[in-house]
């Protein structure tokens, strides 16, 4: 098979894993768990320094920036206004153009709010960003995305945080089918299997934070998820079998021992 | 003078430039990332903006997140 990397914008990846800074128990760990994964690409949260307490130690020195690329995130954005000021300080922190844009729509469910996602994401690929819009698992939202210029679509595999796994499979389908730009499943992933099936529905890459963060051994997990995406995209590109609904026997039909008088059939 | 600092209101000697104001906050200016009355100051210009009576600044990092 050839060479499998993960372009998105101008930017190749070997590794087809995003993971979160956010949760984990302590910044050693959060390091540990990206070694890991072997992800070459963290999203990262902008907020206000606490000008109270000048003592947390900067997370920023966990990250080893030589090898992974910081994603910045718009996350507890609520009106397009707000997440389009977040990215714009993003990219002064960051030194790069690149937004993974969240426009909340309700703070329940974590549900995008799509019309300012939609918004939001034609102004800031308008001013150049590379835009990775956080969206629902809805095919029409995602093509109007990609129209509005963004550069991979991320649709939700289930609520953030809630680790319920990929809730509408057939959707993601439809969503890789029809768009030309690298589609990310985001949020939602609670153990490995997840990741694997959205991988091997066709998705490009997988963005999990919690799954990682908040599992009782962050590290291992991080392992299992590395290997979940490694097989679930194999698995995808070496074409799965066709479903059927009843049995093909794996071993020849002819040429069997005759059948005793009086038996029953079996397997 | 009164300045308001990531929503908080803060008494300083001043007008000040936004590279004294971090000195003074003893915030590490390659951490962050400074908006002045809602217009982002390049790093480069730390040192002309001038802060004055009465202005709003926000001050960013980046921390953990998903």
């Amino acid at each position: 098979m050839p060479v499998d990397v993960l372009t998105i914008a101008d930017k190749t990846f070997t590794s087809r894993l995003i993971v979160g800074t956010g949760k984990y128990p302590s910044h050693q760990v959060m390091a540990d768990a990206h070694r890991a994964s072997g992800t070459e690409m963290v999203t990262v949260a902008v907020r206000r320094v606490d000008l109270r307490d000048r003592s947390a130690e900067s997370m920023r020195a966990f990250i080893d920036e030589s090898k992974i690329f910081l994603l910045p995130n718009t996350a507890g954005c609520y009106t397009a206004e707000d997440a389009i000021r977040t990215a714009r300080l993003g990219r002064e922190l960051g030194l790069s153009n690149w937004v993974k844009l969240e426009v909340i729509g309700d703070e329940k469910t974590l549900y995008p709010d799509n019309v300012a996602l939609l918004d939001a994401t034609r102004v800031l690929a308008r001013e150049g960003f590379v835009v990775l819009p956080y969206t629902n698992d809805d095919p029409v939202v995602c093509k109007k995305l990609e129209d509005a210029g963004a550069a991979a679509v991320m649709p939700l595999g289930a609520p953030i945080g809630s680790g319920l796994g990929i809730q509408n499979p057939n959707n993601l389908l439809i969503i890789r089918e029809q768009a030309r730009i690298p589609v990310i499943v985001d949020a939602g992933v609670g153990t490995a299997s997840d990741a694997a099936i959205a991988m091997e529905l066709g998705a490009d890459g997988v963005l999990m934070n919690t799954a990682i963060a908040l599992a009782a051994d962050p590290v291992a997990m991080a392992t299992a998820m590395k290997l979940a995406v490694q097989a679930g995209r194999l698995a995808y590109r070496a074409g799965r079998i066709g479903r059927k609904q009843y049995g093909s026997a794996s071993s020849p039909v002819t040429g069997t021992i005759p059948a005793l008088a009086g038996a029953s059939k079996g397997a | 003078m009164h300045i308001q600092v990531n929503g908080e209101p803060l008494e300083v000697a001043g007008p000040l430039t936004i590279s004294a104001l971090l000195s003074d906050l003893k915030v590490d200016y390659r951490l962050v990332a400074v908006e002045h009355n809602l217009t982002i100051i390049k790093r480069a210009a730390y040192d002309s903006v001038v802060v004055n009576e009465g202005d709003e600044i926000e001050i960013v990092r980046f921390v953990g997140g998903g």
